[in-house]
């Protein structure tokens, strides 16, 4: 009713808020994320799809039926298996050399996954580290270190990466740099802007003010409230990765044709598009279902970590 | 307000002489840019050759300084591939983006504003869910893909439009492009209507809970006025400046959709130049883009300021 | 005399993501034309939630309100139920026969319209003004509310006005339509003390020379004293007791009034003596009521708090208090009545 009553009150309780949060076990914390997984179905069928990915690339050698390299000229060009002409040994068909698009996909996902979280993991300890320094340093380092962020992110993200990535070459690793170091400014923003929000929350001050040490305070009080936001940042900043990463490949940018990649995949059935158009749709279809996945986990993620989104909901 | 519009416009500029800076940097960034630009069989008196003519021998900080004396007269170097200057071709090549780009936009703001108004004032109703769906939807397919599977739809299973090519025709006076501008436009803007119908959504949603609605409301005003003058006007605010970016997004992610439809436009120069390895056309379309883009940050940045009184008095 | 507001059994709950609220448990009261009354508690009392239900303006979807709310428009006018109104049918109420003013006038105020054009879309909605007729009335509403210069003012943004100007305007959009009865939610809660005075004072002016009647929500008493003829003292979401303002301070007749009451130094004196917590927490909302509201902080508790919701007892002339036990012979009551 009276939400100025509410924030005094909680205002004065800050303090007694920190003991909480840390006589909280991780255990306890995880048990409650998992009730509230169950309850949220979205969320739970995310996290399944992006766990079924993540398998699919872990053991993509023993779950694909063939030799995703294997080029058999006897086979090429078969249509997936529903299809008139389709064969069972090839379920989504054959692309122009024989090779079997299903095995290429479940490779394909090999790609991605690290891409997505190396990069990912890259960007966020980066990112995290020059954002705590940015929020808890202020003044002029902040100013500098957060006019550099925002100067990169106003520029075209695409057209630098593509530009990047033509100069430095199609790896594996450059990719993995190319996204590691672009993606830093986003999570820069993010931990320094939640900095600031604990500072004025008093969670600092008040640890200032019983005489705690600047790494006990990074460490105790503000990595943990940090982890929430970071972790969903990264969940929707993995999921633009395997985009982009894809996009590259689909420009000819990326890893190299040899490997079988979405991407390159789909840079290859573009050139076949009017006459085998299967090439191009599965390994598509893995992009969006991955991407499917990972948004609807980042949404719930997102939700229930927030607690200022829960108190609202409520 | 004079004031604040002087500081935004100097940061702009400021921004731009970092993109000329970064745009320099990039080409120099494995320390020799000539071996990017020749073929993989020149000679050792070839390369230097080129080097010396193109000034590459010169101390990097000559070279800044006269690319950017050079930059300042719209001088990018000359392209390898057509001969000619490269800020010549992306001149020419700004129309059809812009024309792509913005038909996309129209497209995501008529669907997308439309949608996530509905959504966001039924929340959890059918609609609601449509709008959040879109969103989801919007996010997970991508562009490139998109835009394949439009062409197997669309041009090549129904006929209904063609599949590449920007076909016009005269309108009092004007060059305007057919049928062949919606499959690309409607592909870029997927991801935008996708983000609008979003964000739309929860600003509505938000506007909803304010107190003035409910004052409104007391006022016993009628619906419709609520809705314009309360609601929406409220609503329109934020919006202005995620359209904004979204615009540039769409121009940067014109590059898939102009190499898949052959789109005469910038992304298909830079798709071509990357792939020809023609730098000196990369970095003129990288900082034209950036230039624009910045460009529209700043008029968002005026219009927002124009529309919110908030910040015009400031 | 016929009341003007009849409210008669109001009940609110609202239905949320943990369970139902229980906001407001049948409340009843009356409202003389021309009459001050004084709607005292602590928040979450559902003093501001009456309010509200009696306007629909909580949101249809996820509140359920019930009960009567008879408003009649002078002599001779028909009773109409507002609770049972739709939306529209309402319009022509809100507004136009019944207006009302928060807390905040910041957050009440739509920050992308003039102030001027705020109040005359009042006008125009219910008066059918034009546009010169409605600038005119308008600039007549600022000065009459004590706003210098209106015809500059008019054209403001409500953010470029201080705290006491933005009520100001805020009563101007109220008044507009010259109302029967204003509702003034904590009007002055946010404001400084002069600026509060300076409230106060406009609001029984304009009472004075609109001849309307004024439901003043607080939680100062030191407010109450001094302006409103009757008080009406929430708890738990109903109605404890109800007295001539005089007769409340005397005598108290409902243990949580007593001790409201016995936390202020002195009654008379003006300022602000706000509400200091009795000891106890409040009753908790999501549990529709069985028994009196007050029964886990009351001194005087015995068995039958416990079992029944108490009605409510005339305990003297106009004055009722929902309380089983007699504060008079201090002891519990008789029998009902």
């Amino acid at each position: 009713m009276n939400d100025k009553d509410k924030d005094n009150q909680k205002y004065e309780l800050s303090g007694l808020l920190i003991d909480e949060q840390e006589d909280r076990s991780i255990r306890a914390k995880l048990w409650y994320l998992w009730r509230l997984l169950w309850r949220d179905k979205s969320g739970l069928i995310g996290l399944t799809v992006f766990l079924i990915i993540v398998f699919t690339a872990t053991f993509a050698s023993q779950l694909s039926p063939h030799d995703p390299l294997k080029q058999n000229l006897h086979v090429s060009r078969q249509p997936p298996v529903w299809v008139e002409e389709g064969n069972a040994e090839h379920i989504l068909g054959t692309d122009n050399l024989g090779r079997d698009i299903f095995s290429r996909i479940i490779y394909g996902a090999r790609v991605s996954i690290m891409v997505g979280f190396l990069g990912v993991s890259m960007a966020f300890s980066l990112g995290m580290m020059i954002g705590l320094i940015a929020g808890y340093k202020g003044g002029r380092v902040d100013s500098i270190i957060m006019t550099l962020t925002n100067m990169i992110l106003a520029l075209p993200y695409l057209v630098f990466v593509v530009f990047v990535a033509a100069i430095l070459g199609r790896s594996l690793l450059n990719v993995i740099l190319i996204f590691g170091l672009t993606d830093i400014p986003i999570f820069v923003r993010v931990t320094r802007g939640e900095v600031l929000r604990l500072r004025e929350e008093g969670y600092i001050e008040a640890a200032v003010s019983i005489g705690q040490k600047t790494p006990a305070i990074i460490f105790k009080h503000i990595m943990p409230n940090l982890l929430g936001p970071l972790i969903t940042l990264a969940t929707f900043e993995m999921s633009a990765m395997i985009f982009y990463e894809a996009g590259l490949g689909f420009l000819g940018l990326s890893v190299p044709p040899t490997i079988p990649s979405w991407g390159n995949m789909l840079a290859e059935g573009r050139q076949y598009l009017t006459v085998y158009p299967w090439m191009s749709i599965y390994p598509g279809l893995a992009i969006v279902i991955t991407g499917f996945g990972m948004n609807l986990f980042g949404d719930w993620l997102r939700d229930a970590l927030d607690p200022r989104l829960r108190r609202m909901k409520k | 307000m004079l004031k604040y519009l002087l500081s935004r416009m100097f940061y702009s500029v400021a921004l731009l002489f970092g993109v000329l800076f970064l745009v320099f940097m990039l080409l120099h960034i494995t320390g020799d840019p000539v071996s990017l630009m020749v073929s993989r069989h020149a000679t050792p008196a070839e390369i230097e050759a080129l080097r010396q003519e193109l000034g590459f021998d010169r101390p990097l900080l000559v070279q800044f300084a006269e690319f950017v004396k050079n930059a300042l007269q719209g001088d990018f170097g000359r392209s390898f591939r057509y001969r000619q200057p490269a800020m010549d071709l992306v001149v020419q090549r700004i129309p059809a983006t812009i024309e792509l780009a913005s038909v996309a936009l129209f497209m995501a703001i008529l669907m997308g504003v439309t949608i996530g108004i509905l959504g966001g004032s039924n929340p959890n109703t059918a609609l609601d869910s449509i709008a959040r769906g879109l969103g989801l939807l919007g996010q997970t397919i991508p562009t490139f893909w998109l835009g394949l599977i439009l062409i197997i739809i669309f041009s090549l299973n129904l006929g209904w439009f063609p599949a590449y090519g920007r076909e016009t025709f005269k309108f009092i006076g004007l060059t305007l492009p057919n049928k062949s501008i919606i499959l690309p436009a409607f592909a870029l803007s997927l991801f935008t209507t996708g983000q609008l119908a979003r964000f739309t959504r929860s600003a509505v949603l938000e506007v909803m809970n304010e107190e003035y609605v409910t004052t409104a409301r007391s006022k016993g005003l009628k619906k419709m006025r609520i809705y314009s003058r309360y609601i929406l006007k409220n609503s329109a605010i934020p919006l202005i400046s995620i359209i904004g970016v979204q615009f540039s997004y769409l121009l940067s992610g014109s590059i898939y959709i102009e190499t898949i439809f052959s789109w005469p436009g910038l992304g298909n120069l830079l798709a071509e130049a990357v792939s020809t390895r023609d730098f000196f056309l990369v970095q003129a379309t990288a900082f034209f883009t950036s230039f624009v883009v910045i460009g529209l940050h700043l008029v968002t940045d005026i219009i927002y300021m124009l529309v919110d009184p908030r910040i015009r008095y400031r | 005399m016929k009341p003007i507001l009849s409210v008669q059994n109001l009940c609110t709950r609202f239905d949320t993501f943990d369970g139902s609220v229980f906001a407001v448990n049948d409340v009843s009261f009356d409202l003389m034309p021309g009459e001050t009354l004084a709607v005292v508690g602590e928040s979450g009392s559902g003093k501001s939630v009456t309010m509200l239900s009696i306007l629909g303006l909580l949101p249809r979807s996820s509140s359920k309100v019930s009960g009567h709310a008879y408003y009649s428009a002078g002599a001779g006018a028909a009773e109409v139920d507002l609770i049972s109104l739709s939306s529209d049918e309402l319009n022509r109420y809100r507004g136009n026969h019944i207006s009302i003013i928060f807390q905040d006038a910041l957050r009440s105020l739509n920050p992308v319209l003039t102030v001027g054009e705020q109040i005359t879309e009042s006008l125009a909605t219910h008066k059918g003004y034009d546009k010169k007729k409605a600038y005119k009335r308008a600039i007549e509403l600022l000065e009459l509310v004590g706003i210098s210069q209106p015809d500059k003012r008019f054209n403001n943004y409500p953010h470029m006005f201080s705290g006491g100007m933005r009520q100001r305007a805020m009563i101007a959009i109220a008044i507009s339509c010259t109302p029967d009865i204003l509702i003034a939610d904590e009007p002055t809660t946010a404001l400084d003390v002069t600026i509060q005075t300076q409230i106060i004072e406009l609001t029984r002016h304009l009472q004075h020379e609109l001849g309307m009647a004024v439901i003043w929500i607080t939680h100062d008493l030191g407010v109450v004293a001094g302006l409103a003829e009757r008080v009406l003292v929430m708890y738990g979401g109903t109605g404890v007791e109800t007295a001539p303002v005089d007769q409340l301070y005397e005598k108290p007749l409902h243990p949580y009034t007593q001790g409201l009451l016995g936390a202020i130094p002195s009654i008379a004196g003006s300022g602000t003596h706000r509400l200091v917590s009795i000891e106890g927490s409040p009753p908790d909302m999501f549990q529709k009521p069985k028994h009196c509201q007050y029964t886990w902080r009351c001194p005087h508790v015995f068995e039958r708090c416990w079992n029944e919701i108490p009605p409510a007892f005339e305990v003297a002339e106009k004055h009722f208090s929902k309380c089983f036990y007699d504060l008079i012979k201090k002891e519990p009551r008789a029998e009902d009545r």
